[in-house]
């Protein structure tokens, strides 16, 4: 199977995610330019995280508008497998292939340490080898992470099982007190209703080696190829 | 050659910290009757047409596709002769 | 007939114009006369230090690279290129911009090298938090720090933030960054090849930071001065899409040089890059992208708009550099091209506005300055600890040192930088020094930045061979050989024999104190003229120094691991209090000398520590700094917020036979927060306390087991007598909310 790692100018977490999926999940990967306007065969598409056009505007705004994003909701739409990480997640909102938008974090500051997340569905392409309700150790490291969505659109997330993370402590514990960034009830992460578009705010690239503190995130890499070879 | 002042403002029903916080601020400065403090963004467009009513219609599919975000985002907008 | 008043408002004096009419030969056109002022100013040309700054030594351990606008070494055919640099005045005068753009300004130093960025660090030092206006800048510069490297994707993983009265009015913003490279791919600064051409790449001029450097680096500030507008903007999208670009293009090898256009802007780039290759340089003005309409070529000549380079480039390769830049939608002009005769001739719309020497510019004259030991040094030195009252109650001051703001932790502003991107490092902040893993390889760079100023006022040859000593020590604690350090000298006005003599010693601490290590400066920065109305700043000759960890998996933290190991003190404890952090906190005073400093003995206590690190024997590491002792065995305890262990020191350290000889204090306080130098807290199971016994003998370094890790308090007994008795939960309490509390104020 082959991963497509999108570049936008002002990507920044490009080869974070390119060496991951290459040295540690040893799986064929290559960029897509933000300019090419097809995927050319690829099986999972990877929105890295970064600065897309310096989040001038609104994070995520303009870099919807590349030519390739095109390309990806219809990949998106066929069922394609697309995973956004933090700024790639805000791109995924802003171009309508998860519901909902970001605001900055409610004490104004970018955040970036270590934060736990509860998988909320542990049956996803995502996650499928996580445990149930297993809690992960994974980096955030944002300025717009708090999650918005109207209370119509919150029960049709609910309801559906799209919210397949959200933060909690070292325990598993579900409360504002470990929400470090203002989110909705607590999400972290989500996806579509058909489940193969997965947006999620922490680095599951930067927790994928034990050398950095934590390989949690790499059971997420490890599910997408599992998920693909059982296709 | 016209002028578009176009403001965005978060939605009334989406909580706005850095209003808050500068609500907070002034109030630490002395000023006590403050009800609401909202932040914002401006954007200005010269367009390079006299057409006041083209030019209205363009600003608006400018703000509904790319400059306001309708989820968390209100928006208007004046236009005038430069 | 240019008259005195319009020379010296360019900060040129009498002599120095009366030079520049003997190498022209006749008058200066105004373009010439700006491009000379800046040249010629303490900022680019080093008139007043550069006599000073040959001592350094430049050879070391590694191979050493001495490039242009940086340096570094050679590691296994990798180069790890370095340099710290100094954004003091613009960032007091505009803190989030100036900080910025110090961040984008030293990035580019890195990368113009053929380096890619891996990591910053920034040393930051600001006048008490009781100030409003201390707060607005710090508040500012850490914001424009994680505004500007958080969108660039280069880790800010450490650095250092030091509070002290001498800042007031005048707060210190050392940037430094890591990057590395092939050998083989390595740029330097420099234009060759006649004909070849002269590209203008990256944003467009404006007007923005016209006399930065000259005005802003070479004046002390006065009360009130009104100095914004020369403030630069940042854009650190644009920079992240150079560094792309200028990789890019130096990987097609069609590039012969590359200056980032900093300092005084394209005069300096230009005459630099032309006296580098020993060649000329032709320039149309014409041609320069730019933001504003209604430029003088002087003005255009002396912009200080960022995120912009000078590339020569082979002749005939031009377009191909040019379609790399647009790719990332940048400018790429040619502008000019190289000539043989020397000169660097600028014209705009067809007429010369100036042509000088290009070594006429580069080569700024060079001042003998006078120096003098300041009066007030000796009666400030004298200490009598018969005066100070000791303290009642030791638990009372431990906590207030753990609350100090320069040694309160520092989360709420590393955890505002993204220290984690590129996922290389292996260390987080908040540890001795920074650790980040070198892909592809086993190795690993550690980092760190250091000076205790204070010790710098007090003794400035002792104080900097002390911020040398205690980089190399962090480094080692990390599990790290000490390689090679980029200086950032922050001093008052070199004009005063006072402040001159602080420079002069601080240089040759240093340099005394790198070539018993076998350390070579491989980069650095003067910064003169840190001065307020109400005085010079301390002594601050900043280190920023990189080591080498030759198995990452040895990589070492500080803080204990697990319950029922040993506490092992390397080293000897003084029980001096000169100058220590003690001293100001709790007894309000900055006097005596600085503790004392044997190389020696330092350079044993490291290598006993590195040698048990690196055979995996140790579980903690920790240098022992500001607070003393006290201090580092409660970092030891609660600087890992997810498992805080507590301690029992029942052998405190007594002063050796050796230092009651010398008829040092035998206090209590002294013991506690004495600051002596050259010593290391280990931890480690107790099966190899006696192999690391055996290793501190055999480097005849002091080894005392002290105590064992284990509880939920830090308990400290002088013999039945208990002198620290507190709770990890109130100690963390303390020491990680204080910062933040006293910001927020």
């Amino acid at each position: 199977m082959k991963f497509g790692v999108v570049v936008f100018p002002g990507s920044n977490c490009d080869m974070d995610c390119f060496h991951v999926v290459k040295n540690v999940l040893r799986q064929p990967v290559k960029y897509i330019w933000h300019k090419e306007t097809t995927l050319d065969g690829v099986d999972c598409v990877i929105i890295p995280g970064g600065f897309s056009y310096g989040d001038y505007l609104r994070c995520g705004a303009i870099a919807r508008f590349s030519p390739l994003m095109n390309a990806v909701v219809d990949f998106a739409k066929a069922g394609g497998l697309v995973i956004g990480i933090c700024n790639g997640f805000q791109i995924l909102l802003e171009s309508g292939l998860l519901p909902g938008a970001m605001l900055r974090n409610t004490n104004l500051h970018f955040i970036c340490k270590y934060v736990y997340v509860k998988t909320e569905n542990s049956k996803t392409a995502f996650t499928n080898l996580c445990k149930k309700n297993q809690v992960l150790k994974i980096p955030i490291a944002h300025n717009e992470g708090n999650y918005f969505i109207d209370q119509e659109g919150l029960r049709m997330l609910e309801r559906n099982r799209q919210i397949v993370f959200r933060y909690c402590n070292q325990t598993g514990l579900v409360d504002k007190k470990f929400n470090p960034n203002g989110a909705l009830a607590n999400i972290a992460g989500i996806t579509n209703r058909g489940g193969n578009v997965l947006g999620m705010m922490p680095h599951p690239e930067r927790s994928s080696e034990g050398q950095l503190g934590s390989a949690d995130g790499f059971l997420l890499f490890h599910s997408i190829k599992k998920w693909l070879e059982n296709k | 050659m016209l002028q578009a002042k176009i403001d965005i403002t978060l939605r009334k029903t989406v909580a706005d910290p850095q209003g808050l916080t500068i609500k907070h601020a002034l109030e630490s400065l002395g000023y006590q009757n403050l009800a609401d403090v909202r932040m914002g963004k401006l954007v200005t467009i010269k367009l390079d047409t006299g057409d006041k009513q083209a030019a209205e219609a363009d600003i608006k599919e400018m703000c509904q596709k790319l400059l306001a975000n309708p989820i968390i985002e209100d928006y208007s907008f004046t236009i005038s002769e430069e | 007939m240019v008259k005195p008043n319009v020379y010296r408002s360019l900060g040129l004096n009498d002599e120095e114009y009366t030079k520049i009419l003997g190498i022209l030969g006749r008058e200066p056109t105004p373009t010439e006369l700006a491009m000379f002022s800046v040249e010629w100013s303490e900022h680019c040309g080093y008139p007043r230090s550069r006599n000073w700054l040959k001592l350094l030594p430049k050879k070391g351990k590694y191979e050493t690279l001495i490039g242009e606008d940086s340096g570094g070494i050679i590691v296994d055919g990798l180069a790890i290129v370095f340099k710290m640099e100094s954004h003091n005045h613009p960032s007091q005068v505009e803190p989030k911009q100036g900080a910025a753009t110090g961040v984008g300004g030293i990035i580019r130093d890195i990368f113009t090298a053929g380096a890619r960025p891996i990591a910053s660090l920034d040393s930051l030092r600001f006048g008490p938090l009781s100030e409003p206006y201390n707060r607005y800048l710090l508040r500012g510069v850490v914001d424009g720090i994680q505004f500007y490297g958080n969108c660039l994707g280069v880790p800010t993983v450490g650095g250092e933030i030091y509070f002290d009265e001498s800042y007031n009015g005048n707060c210190l913003v050392n940037a430094m960054s890591i990057g590395v490279a092939k050998k083989e791919n390595l740029a330097r600064a420099r234009a060759k090849g006649v004909g070849n051409s002269i590209m203008y790449v990256g944003s467009s001029t404006g007007k923005d930071g016209i006399g930065g450097c000259s005005v802003l680096a070479s004046h002390e500030f006065k009360e009130g001065e009104e100095k914004r507008p020369t403030v630069q903007i940042g854009d650190p999208f644009t920079e992240k899409c150079l560094i792309e670009a200028t990789l890019e293009a130096l990987a097609t090898g069609h590039v012969v040089g590359i200056k980032d256009m900093g300092a005084a802007g394209l005069t300096c780039s230009s005459s630099e890059m032309a006296s580098a290759g020993n060649v000329g340089i032709d320039l149309e003005l014409e041609r320069v992208p730019r933001r504003e309409a209604n430029m003088e070529a002087w003005e255009v000549m002396m912009s200080e708009s960022q995120e912009r380079m000078l590339v020569c480039v082979k002749k005939g390769k031009e377009k191909e550099i040019e379609r790399i830049f647009q790719k990332w939608d940048l400018n790429a002009v040619v502008i000019g091209k190289v000539t043989k005769d020397g000169l660097v001739r600028v014209k705009d719309k067809g007429k010369v506005v100036a042509q000088i020497k290009a070594r006429a510019l580069t080569e700024a004259p060079i001042y003998d300055m006078p120096y003098q030991k300041p009066d007030y040094l000796d009666e400030i030195n004298k200490l009598d600890l018969n005066k100070i009252p000791e303290p009642k109650d030791c638990n009372d001051v431990l906590l207030k040192l753990l609350a100090a703001p320069s040694l309160a932790n520092k989360a709420w502003v590393y955890q505002q930088y993204d220290h984690m991107v590129q996922t290389n490092t292996v260390v987080l902040p908040g540890s001795d020094a920074a650790v980040l893993r070198l892909k592809g390889t086993k190795k690993a760079v550690a980092a760190t930045t250091d000076c205790n100023s204070r010790y710098c006022f007090l003794n400035p040859y002792r104080g900097a061979q002390i911020a040398v000593a205690e980089a190399a020590r962090n480094l080692v604690c990390s599990g790290a050989q000490p390689a090679a350090v980029t200086d950032c000298l922050n001093f008052g006005n070199p004009e005063k024999p006072d402040r001159f003599w602080q420079f002069k010693n601080c240089v040759e601490g240093i340099t005394a104190a790198c070539k018993f290590f076998n350390i070579p400066v491989v980069s650095g920065n003067v910064s003169f003229y840190n001065e307020s109305p109400k005085g010079s700043i301390n002594p601050t000759p900043t280190i920023g120094m990189i080591g080498i960890v030759e198995d990452v998996s040895k990589v070492i933290t500080q803080y204990f691991k697990q319950k029922g190991e040993i506490i092992i003190l390397l080293g000897i404890s003084r029980g001096e209090l000169g100058g220590s952090e003690y001293l100001r906190q709790i007894q309000h005073q900055v006097k005596g000398d600085c503790p004392d400093l044997d190389l020696r003995l330092e350079q044993a206590v490291q290598q006993a520590a590195l040698k048990a690190i690196t055979k995996g024997l140790v579980s903690s590491s920790h240098d022992c700094s500001e607070g003393g002792l006290a201090v580092a065995l409660a970092e030891c305890c609660i600087s890992n917020k997810e498992n805080l262990i507590g301690a029992l020191i029942d052998d405190l350290p007594r002063p050796s036979v050796e230092a009651k000889a010398l008829n040092y204090s035998t206090r209590k306080d002294a013991l506690l927060f004495g600051e002596s130098q050259s010593r290391i807290i280990l931890s480690c199971p107790k099966k190899h306390v006696f192999v690391i016994k055996d290793i501190a003998a055999k480097l005849k370094v002091p080894f005392q087991a002290i105590g064992k890790t284990g509880g939920q308090s830090l308990k400290i007994l002088d013999g039945k007598k208990t002198l620290i008795n507190l709770p990890l939960e109130k100690m963390a309490q303390k020491w990680t909310n204080s910062l933040q509390s006293l910001i927020t104020a």
